[in-house]
């Protein structure tokens, strides 16, 4: 571990002032002491925004803040995302442990690194790790990979589960950046494609802190999230379905679908959501809808599986919250 | 006074049931249990020593090539690092098991990815890695051979390890059924929970070491022999080991750098090994390719087994996952070949990992079975059963005892296997049933300890041999205290201190008999020193509570002994016995699994193993032994997988986030039942090991159910379900 400043913020002007280019936010430190302790990550000041007054789940405009350090076990639990959120509560729980749930933040889950095996080797190349170097997950070991979103310069998945349910609940970052200026980005545009830059994975500046998580009133419709994965605990998604699905007299009148292990960030398209919504639930409608969502899938030799896998397991999931009418 | 036994002779007299202490065989805790749970037991790392610096080892990033220098000045200007060190005496690999020499040395050659090269050495631990992670080595690149499965690879097959009998290829063909399939297993790291890490001080010309080692009385001429000094100035401390599994039985690379180190800097270093050190340094299991041909009758009968197996290994080791060993004596036929087959590769050294053969070779066998099972119509085990042989049929030599038809009733009994369905479900869960034998190779090894009963009635038990989690502690406690009627209470054990007497060691499931066994010489002499005070036979001696009673009177043990502590050293060494039957434990697997239709994911729902395993020192260590056994054999089935790159030979997976375990979720309620079983010619406690049997077969279960449940027959391990999904119903 390279050695580094600790400052301990005692507010988030503090906080943000403190940050700049190569300092850290730490939070739980479940992936950031991993990642400094192997140099993957290396920065030369931490600045622990642990003591800030981030913990609190507050309910606002019919809808919820979720503070950037409430921790995942008690967001999970929480009452209120319990019954008006149950898919969020859901993906938490399928995630990591009950001790990293403990320690693990909003904040810091949404901006976890991918658990690509190369990006964690720094004998190895990674445009991630180290832009412009190459990118040795390219014909290797490509089972934790991404199929949609990807690039030439970067394969690597996105591995959050939690951040699949607040995809599908339309979910808002807001953002204080040095100086105290508050921006909301929601979530669809706060991940950026790995294109030629894979180093660069959100729409943050070195000094934006992470203050809250915010979710639009509940929607209507069944909620579900299944995640697949190669133990019963403790591992990462092969694929993972976050699903919405509202009916009304035997038809889909809205449908939201966002996707875990499959994409460089958690995944959501609209097109999917668009052909299911207005019809009538039908394998043909479900298989059509799979299509859409892989027409661009690249897999490479050792996830190719996950293409059939995330085809039924979507497939499944629909069934399943469309209720009998779907046989 | 000394009690020497070869065993030579069957001993069937059985002793230990006629004692009276009622302490043997029971579920006792063990003795050092309260240590380990508090967090008081010092575990290698943990015997921290004043002035002690810290090492971290740093890895080679080539698969083969030279070391020529390293930017050592750089590095040795960093905050706390005090030392850069690389040369000729570091360890390419651990040592193999009872090698009782150095390995392969010297830090200018490089043969894998991950070698330990240097060391740096700092004031702390943290430092050292930072030190060690800076190091620039300057490489020339060689010619590495990074994928063991490539085409065109050289192949060497050692004719010691060809074996032919009869016309395997004429059976075949006169077969009523036949099974002709290659199943591959991957590699496999032990991981255990304590990493290898060495503390190292010197005395002068002493070196002590406090380390994490399975086999002291070789581990020490490992050490000496690596750094060039005299066996008897080493002096090897192992009181605690957190888990070896095969992987400490040898020194490792992290014992001889802290060593060298230490007499470098002229205080205490210590070396721990991180966890990607210990899974890309220490021994992993070789992957194997294994072809089976079976050839059966109308009945089902064996007439001819073929088994060659392919596995890997770096240049200059010699040790070959002996994958055949259990097909020679398992079952019947009389044509039979067996083959070993050797690649050399430019990857982590291969070494022993629990069970090293039976483990993958006997999971392999017992799909191949399942197989046979499926072809014939027969119930899978009715056909074992059929094919049990009368004698070692690949050896010709008799069985020194039998039990896997009672185990295999036993386990089908106590499973309901008669009441299974088939086809059953449970929502979108396909349900299936499968089974499996477990057997093996039963050995001793040459084994010292001495016991000394004291003036005031309490025992002394002493010898070299470690307690790597297993219950050594507890069992040697309890065949002191029964032969010799103490209680528990009364009793201390002194173990992993190479001062002590010399044991065979942990490893190879031959420790509980080994040390046990030097134990009981010592105190069966002890009982005939107390008898002949008495004036009486020891046959008819009874000790109990600390009174010996002979003729209805009763002395006081403290009487007896006078005062001086009497003092026996026992020891046993393996002789005609083992040489002329072949010894074996053998058991059975039952299981129940659960495939998602939609997803192929494999969830186990209950398992049951009977084993027989001689007699059994205590219930409750006995019973761990095989639950982890049968949860080793969990991720062997499903999702235990060293991911090689095929480019470079690196181990990719090298951690316990993404080399899967089994987690609680993955291991549902399991069971074991021991069947009663006295084998007299394994040693005079009549105990066999048991440490290595649970995993011995347990992994084909699993995929025999899932065939069961899906007709996906898996041949290449683990079921992950990518390898199930294609043979699934569609949604
Ligand atoms: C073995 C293992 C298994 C796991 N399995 C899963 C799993 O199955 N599913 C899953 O979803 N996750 C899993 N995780 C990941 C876990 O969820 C994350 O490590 C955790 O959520 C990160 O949160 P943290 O608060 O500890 O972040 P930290 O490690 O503290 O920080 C992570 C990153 O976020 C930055 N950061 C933190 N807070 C803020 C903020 N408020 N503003 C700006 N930047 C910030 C930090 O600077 C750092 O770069 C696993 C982790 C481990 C170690
Ligand atoms: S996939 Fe991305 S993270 Fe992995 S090696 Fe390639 S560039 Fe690095």
């Amino acid at each position: 571990m390279k050695p580094f400043d600790y400052i301990r913020a005692d507010s988030t002007t503090h906080a943000t002032r403190a940050a700049g280019q190569g300092a850290n936010f730490i939070a739980g430190g479940t992936n950031l002491l991993d990642l400094m302790k192997l140099e993957v990550m290396a920065p030369h000041k931490l600045v622990d925004i642990n003591r800030l007054d981030l913990h609190q789940i507050t309910e606002v405009d019919g809808g919820l803040r979720i503070g950037a350090l409430v921790s995942n076990s008690d967001l999970a639990a929480d009452m209120t995302v319990r019954k008006q959120y149950p898919v969020l509560s859901e993906a938490l729980l399928a995630g990591a442990s009950g001790q990293l749930r403990n320690k693990a933040t909003t904040g810091g889950n949404l901006l976890q690194r991918t658990r690509c095996y190369y990006f964690y080797d720094t004998a190895m190349p990674c445009n991630k790790r180290e832009p412009g170097t190459g990118c040795q997950a390219m014909e290797g070991a490509t089972r934790l990979h991404a199929i949609l979103g990807t690039s030439d310069a970067c394969i690597a998945s996105h591995p959050s589960d939690m951040a699949v349910a607040m995809r599908l609940l339309d979910a808002v970052v807001e953002i204080e950046s040095a100086g105290g200026a508050v921006r909301s980005v929601p979530l669809s545009e706060f991940y950026r494609l790995p294109g030629q830059t894979p180093h660069i994975e959100t729409v943050l500046e070195p000094s934006d802190l992470i203050i809250a998580v915010t979710l639009p009133a509940p929607a209507k419709g069944a909620q579900t999230y299944r995640k697949v994965r190669d133990r019963a605990s403790y591992a990462f998604a092969m694929v993972s379905v976050a699903a919405r699905v509202q009916m009304d007299e035997g038809t889909i009148t809205d449908a939201a679908l966002a996707f875990g292990g499959i994409g460089s960030q958690p995944w959501r398209n609209p097109a999917v959501e668009k052909a299911l919504i207005g019809q009538k639930p039908s394998p043909e409608l479900f298989a059509k809808a799979a299509d859409i969502l892989l027409a661009d899938a690249k897999p490479q030799k050792d996830n190719a599986f996950k293409v059939p896998l995330t085809r039924r397991t979507l497939i499944a999931t629909l069934k399943e919250l469309c209720g009998k009418d779907a046989a | 006074m000394n009690a020497h036994l070869k065993m030579d002779k069957p001993d069937d007299r059985n002793r230990l049931d006629d004692m009276a202490q009622g302490l043997l065989g029971t579920a006792m805790d063990r003795p050092e249990g309260p240590l380990k749970v508090t967090g008081t037991a010092t575990y290698a790392h943990e015997a921290h020593q004043p002035g002690m610096l810290h090492g971290v080892l740093v890895r080679a990033t080539i698969a083969r090539g030279t070391l020529d220098g390293v930017e050592a000045a750089a590095v040795e200007k960093m905050p706390g690092v005090r030392k850069v060190m690389w040369g000729d005496k570091f360890l390419r690999n651990p040592a193999q098991g009872t090698a009782n020499k150095a390995p392969v040395q010297g830090s200018s050659e490089i043969y894998y990815i991950g070698q330990p090269v240097a060391l740096v050495v700092a004031d702390s631990f943290e430092a050292a890695r930072h030190g060690a992670q800076s190091l620039e080595l300057r490489m020339t690149a060689g010619t590495a051979v990074p994928d063991a499965k490539a085409d065109g690879v050289a192949v060497e097959r050692p004719e010691k390890k060809q074996s032919s009998m009869g016309d395997l290829k004429a059976a075949m063909q006169d077969a009523a059924f036949t099974v002709d399939q290659r199943y591959t297993t991957p590699g496999h790291n032990s991981a255990p929970m304590e990493p290898h890490s060495a503390i190292a001080w010197w005395d002068g010309d002493q070196l002590t070491l406090h380390a994490s080692n399975q086999m002291l009385k070789y581990n020490v001429n490992e050490v000496a022999d690596s750094l060039g000094i005299d066996p008897e100035n080493v002096h090897l401390l192992a009181p605690y080991v957190g888990g070896g599994f095969g992987s400490k039985l040898g020194i490792s690379p992290d014992a001889v750098a802290a060593a060298l180190a230490a007499k470098e800097l002229g205080v205490p270093v210590s070396v721990m090994l991180t966890r990607q050190q210990v899974f890309e340094n220490v021994m992993r299991r070789s992957e194997t390719a294994q072809d089976f041909q079976l050839a059966a009758d109308k009945d089902g009968v064996l007439r001819g087994i073929g088994h060659t197996a392919r596995v890997s290994q770096l240049p200059d080791e010699s040790f070959a996952e002996p994958v055949t060993q259990a097909t020679p004596f398992l079952y019947k036929g009389e044509n039979r070949e067996t083959h070993m087959e050797i690649v050399r590769v430019n990857q982590t050294c291969a070494g022993s990992v629990r069970a090293p053969g039976e483990a993958v070779g006997l999971t392999a066998l017992e799909i191949a079975m399942d197989e046979l099972a499926v072809a014939t119509g027969i119930d899978p085990v009715e056909l074992r059963k059929r094919n049990i042989p009368d004698r070692s049929p690949g050896e010709d030599k008799p069985f020194s005892s039998h039990k896997l038809a009672e185990a295999l009733d036993d386990g089908a009994a106590i499973f309901g296997w008669a009441d299974r369905k088939k086809g059953a479900t449970d929502g979108e869960w396909l349900i299936g049933y499968g089974m499996s034998s477990a057997a093996r190779v039963n050995m001793i090894g040459e084994s010292h300890a001495r016991v000394t009963l004291n003036p005031d009635g309490t025992l002394l038990i002493e010898t070299d041999m470690t307690d790597i989690g297993t219950g050594t502690y507890a069992i040697l406690t309890q065949i002191a205290g029964e032969m010799l009627g103490v209680p528990q209470d009364r009793i201390e054990t002194r173990l992993g201190d190479s001062k002590l007497p010399k044991s065979a060691g942990s490893g190879g499931s031959w420790g509980a008999s080994s040390a046990g066994s030097s134990v009981y010489m010592a105190c069966e002499k002890l009982r005939q020193t107390i008898a002949a005070k008495l004036n009486c036979d020891e046959g008819d001696l009874t000790l109990k509570d600390g009174t010996a009673t002979f003729a209805n009177k009763q002395t006081p043990l403290t009487d007896l002994v006078g005062d001086a502590p009497m003092v026996v050293e026992g020891a046993i060494e393996p002789g005609k016995t083992q040489k002329d039957f072949r010894q074996a434990t053998f058991g059975s697997f039952f299981c129940e699994v659960g495939v998602n239709s939609v997803t192929g994911e494999v969830r186990l729902r209950r398992m049951h193993g009977s084993f027989a395993a001689g007699r059994i020192l205590n219930a409750k260590t006995a019973r761990s032994q095989c639950l982890g056994g049968m949860t080793f054999g969990i991720g062997m089935a499903l999702t235990e997988e060293l991911i090689q790159d095929t480019r470079d030979g690196h181990l990719v997976n090298h951690d316990l986030a993404e080399y899967h375990i089994p987690v609680n979720a993955d291991v549902p309620q399991l069971s074991v039942n021991f069947i009663a079983e006295r084998d007299p010619y394994a040693n005079p406690m009549q105990a066999k090991g048991i440490g290595e049997l649970g995993i011995c077969g347990a992994g084909a279960a699993i995929i025999n159910a899932i065939y069961d449940a899906t007709g996906v027959r898996v041949r290449d391990l683990p079921a992950t379900m990518d390898k199930i999904l294609p043979g699934l119903p569609d949604v």
